[in-house]
């Protein structure tokens, strides 16, 4: 017997009550999550800190500013995105209403991965209340200080009928998928993006999955490389590298790398001084397995910049990797740690092809002050997101979708994305009982005449020419 | 002849050379199939009767006229679909370029079904034509004289490399199913829609299904039922009852039951005439395997009219079957034929409730002059569409998705939703390489006063009241110029 199978129908039963279809349920659980990021903001940070060493200030600007952010944009816009959207209508309808009406699906599961822990299962749980649906999340089990503050914590803020918590690894994530759920946004590897799926197929359960690739990163030859250089470490280094987005690799001519070397060496010092080991401001590798997994990834190239680790801290230093070959390991693999490696590439058509011979990665970044060069690398590729002269920032914006494409996922989320994602949208057509004269043309028997009629009081008029009525 | 393979990757060649993005193309291929249809109108039609028994009437407007309103509207607005998307900025972002850029899928796979196949095909092939893809295109083998067509026409008309055809049966599907693609575009039954989604899966390919269902009718007692019952009639024996938002039951109050029955048995004598077998505008099911299947759904029914059948042309009358149990074979399963089972409850909640306690439906519709009742209705049930006091209809407005939920379906299109359907929305961010003063906020070392900064940067405020764009412009000026940071030091 499945063990989940009483709680998901219990919460079916809550979502069956229509309560979480309310608007002021919806609010008054989005204030009471805002509540539980103001009030467990210390927890929070120590639990961050005791699973990855993540920094506080990473912590306070990823897992609570961009968390309350989301919640704050609901709690302003929700009303707004509830609405019903009216549509333009036919010759024939309109005398009729007809709209779109936003609906919840039902019961949502959000399974969250953890690098980080908090942010990826409350960013789509605002989404996921502000739509009106019934949530249960599964919080990562290898962010275990997170996971174990999730659950005792956040059920005290949420409406226990209608939001659960479910802990465990993959053995219970597994029986939780075999459940039917109405709507299921996962987080995490592609590998395991395809076994969510394919579960999600039993019961036709629509879903979003965010996984993730290889960020490559294209440098163009400029002149002045201490800003790109910067810019990299910081997105390179943020969570140790353990950032879906983050620029993975680099591409670049010979000349940029041995240009950009001695800049990247100097960003780092700048940031986490001369023993990035000693700073407060840089975190470690979230458990031995992924510490021993990039560590392996040290073969690849030479070691320019950095190599240095600690097996017990699970520290791996600042680490830059030149003249990596594509065959070796560590361009096979997402690095999800702090190595970069670069890949030397004669010019920026060979980049493009390079990365257009790989699976489609979450985001891509091209640093160049030509927007003539960053406009072509646009046009002739393809990922979830793109950056020019910055990593990682697009997502910081609200009003743009977040997901990726191919491998690196479908579906995408973030503000009024996230509301869209997590509701059903229903078509209507509200006719009145009358005008059946202008109804009779539809019917049999049919005629040449009714033909002509019915051409021209089904199709939408193009504007410019005028409408009858 | 070239195996499923080949045409899969020389599609995916083709749009890996760049050539159906241009705006260019992808109005001069819309244009072309337009004219595909508007001069094989004839061809078109034939094939559909050969298929369906489906009159040239209904031939032109369910499948032909749909088909070139659906061109004529891409070829309006897709300029303007096409061009990136601005949305809002924060002050960090404030001098930079953010945008949504719409680019195309890739290489979609799109898989008809047999009883509309015309229109089935052509209108997700029209989305992802103006979306920039390349499609492979899988007419429904059943409905065999259309997919001859499509296979001889397309090629005639677009390009062969980027749209091919592909025809055959399970088999064939099943092995093509094997190939990557990057969205797939499927109508057909839940049970095949699953099939498809764990194919799908194993490539991590999004998927749209347009599947089907028990699309419920219920028509209160407080209603015009002339009008209610014609607009049934219409909407149910359409096609043969072959439609996938066609009204599959009726539930109404026992007292109406009879004069349901009467004003549907009248409205089809008007729609047919006396003898509904001669009607040049009845279809017929489509083959022998669906014919025996509503047969069979026929036994132990109570029959208040029609009920004839005729295996050798396929011909099942019009039929409506009174008092029917919920628990009978015919509402276990979508009927897909010209079969009205009337099953009677007694309120408006009970119908909600038995609403409910099923698969969730493509369509739901309701007859009612009581119109706090119907938004009642319509709030506490779900389905993929609605259409209130008529069936059908809210497929025709293009600006209306079409699409199911739950067990009738993912995904939708029509319109400018095919286009977003068969479009990957890219988040673009233009920076500059430089204003680095602004990034030193975000650098390491950190510091409470730096934290503090970035609260104020990034953070939302709950509040009614907005902060203009000029108020953030010059929040933003005064910054840069207020703040000094120690800067990095310049390499020598």
């Amino acid at each position: 017997m499945n063990p989940y199978v009483g709680l998901v129908s219990s919460l079916r039963t809550a979502w069956l009550t229509g309560k979480t279809r309310a608007a002021e349920h919806r609010v008054s659980q989005l204030e009471a999550l805002g509540r539980f990021l103001d009030d467990k903001r210390q927890p929070i940070l120590d639990a961050m800190a005791s699973d990855m060493r993540k920094p506080a200030l990473e912590v306070e600007l990823s897992e609570i500013i961009l968390v309350k952010n989301e919640v704050n944009y609901a709690l302003n816009n929700l009303s707004c995105w509830m609405k019903d959207e009216f549509v333009e209508k036919n010759l024939v309808t309109q005398l009729d209403t007809a709209f779109i009406c936003k609906e919840p699906y039902g019961v949502v599961l959000i399974i969250g991965p953890w690098n980080y822990p908090l942010n990826l299962i409350l960013v789509p749980l605002v989404g996921a209340i502000a739509a009106g649906n019934c949530v249960i999340i599964k919080p990562s089990e290898i962010s275990s200080s997170t996971e174990k503050l999730v659950a005792e914590t956040l059920p005290r803020y949420l409406d226990k009928d209608c939001f659960a918590v479910v802990t465990g690894g993959p053995a219970e994530t597994t029986q939780l998928l075999e459940n039917k759920f109405d709507y299921i946004f996962f987080t995490g590897i592609p590998r395991v993006g395809k076994i969510v799926m394919a579960a999600a197929a039993k019961h036709l359960t629509p879903l979003t999955l965010e996984l993730g690739g290889k960020n490559p990163c294209y440098v163009a030859d400029e002149s002045d490389l201490q800003n790109v250089a910067n810019r990299l470490v910081w997105g390179r280094c943020f969570n140790a590298g353990q950032t879906c987005i983050a620029p993975d690799y680099v591409l670049c001519s010979t000349e940029t790398q041995e240009k950009l070397l001695p800049a990247l060496r100097h960003a780092i010092t700048q940031f986490f001084g001369p023993e990035p080991r000693e700073s407060p401001d840089f975190a470690r590798i979230i458990s031995d397995k992924q510490f021993q997994r990039i560590r392996a990834l040290l073969g690849s190239g030479r070691v320019a910049i950095g190599g240095q680790t600690d097996e017990k801290e699970r520290y791996i230093a600042p680490t830059v990797l030149a003249d990596v070959q594509p065959s070796e390991p560590a361009m096979q693999e997402e690095i999800f740690g702090p190595v970069l490696p670069i890949v030397t590439v004669p010019n920026v058509d060979e980049a493009i092809a390079f990365i257009n011979s790989r699976e489609r990665p979450l985001a891509m970044y091209v640093f160049a002050s030509d927007s003539k060069l960053v406009r072509r690398v646009l046009e002739q590729t393809s990922s979830g997101s793109f950056g020019a002269n910055d990593p990682m920032m697009q997502t910081t914006l609200i009003s743009l979708p977040f997901g990726g494409i191919g491998n690196s996922g479908l579906g995408s989320y973030h503000g009024k994305f996230s509301f869209d994602t997590f509701s059903h949208h229903r078509a209507c057509l509200l006719r009145s009982m009358g005008l059946e004269p202008m109804n009779s043309l539809r019917y049999p028997p049919y005629s040449e005449r009714k033909m002509g009629l019915v051409t021209s009081t089904f199709e939408i008029k193009r504007k410019g020419t005028c409408t009858l009525l | 002849m070239d195996t499923r393979q080949q045409v899969v990757a020389r599609a995916g060649a083709a749009f890996r050379s760049g050539r159906s993005r241009p705006l260019e193309f992808r109005l001069r291929q819309l244009r072309a199939l337009e004219r595909m249809v508007k001069e094989k109108e004839p061809e078109i039609a034939a094939a559909l009767h050969a298929d369906l028994h489906k009159s040239e009437c209904n031939a032109y407007s369910f499948e032909i006229m749909g088909v070139l309103g659906e061109i004529a509207l891409m070829v309006d607005k897709l300029p303007t679909w096409v061009a990136p998307t601005s949305v809002p900025k924060n002050i960090m972002t404030l001098t930079d370029e953010v945008y949504i850029h719409h680019e195309p899928l890739g290489v979609v796979l799109v898989i008809g079904a047999w009883n509309y196949p015309f229109v089935l095909i052509m209108q997700p092939l029209i989305g992802a034509i103006a979306a920039g893809n390349a499609v492979v295109i899988k007419p429904s083998e059943i409905s065999e004289n259309t997919a001859k067509l499509v296979a001889e026409l397309i090629p005639q008309y677009i390009d062969k490399d980027l749209y091919p055809v592909i025809n055959g049966g399970v088999t064939e599907t099943t092995e093509l199913l094997k190939e990557r693609f990057d969205h797939i575009f499927y109508t057909g039954s839940s049970q095949v829609g699953k099939i498809v989604m764990e194919a799908a899966a194993k490539h991590l390919t999004p998927v749209t299904l347009e599947l089907g269902g028990k699309s419920p009718c219920y028509i209160d007692k407080d209603c015009n039922l002339d009008i209610a019952c014609r607009r049934v009639a219409w909407g149910k024996y359409l096609n043969c009852g072959q439609t996938c938002i066609a009204p599959d039951y009726i539930l109404c109050d026992q007292s109406i039951q009879n004069k349901v029955v009467e004003n549907i048995k009248k409205t089809l004598k008007e729609f047919h005439g006396e003898d509904v077998k001669k009607s040049p505008d009845y279809e017929r099911i489509v083959n022998k395997h669906h014919f025996k299947r509503l047969v069979t759904l026929l036994e132990g029914q109570k029959i208040a009219y029609g009920g004839e059948t005729d295996e050798a042309t396929c011909f099942i009358a019009p039929t409506i079957l009174t008092d029917v149990s919920p628990e009978s074979k015919v509402m276990k399963e979508e009927i897909f034929g010209p079969l009205l089972p009337i099953v009677t409850i007694k309120s408006a909640d009970e119908a909600i409730q038995f609403i409910n306690q099923r698969e969730k439906p493509l369509a739901l519709y309701l007859f009612s002059n009581d119109k706090k009742l119907i938004k009642r209705m319509i709030s506490e049930t779900s389905s993929g569409g609605v259409t209130a006091n008529d069936v059908i209809m809210h497929y025709t407005l293009p600006d209306l998705p079409f699409g199911g939920v739950g067990n009738s379906g993912m995904g939708n299109y029509h319109g400018r939703h095919s286009f977003e359907t068969f479009s990957h929305r890219r988040s673009c961010l233009i920076k500059s390489l430089t204003m680095e003063s602004v990034n030193k906020i975000r650098y390491p070392p950190n510091s409470p006063r730096k934290l503090d900064w970035a609260k104020f940067l990034f953070l939302k405020r709950f509040n009614k009241g907005r902060l203009g764009l000029i108020a953030l412009a010059l929040l933003g000026a005064i910054l840069a110029a207020v703040i000094k940071w120690p800067t990095l030091e310049e390499k020598k």
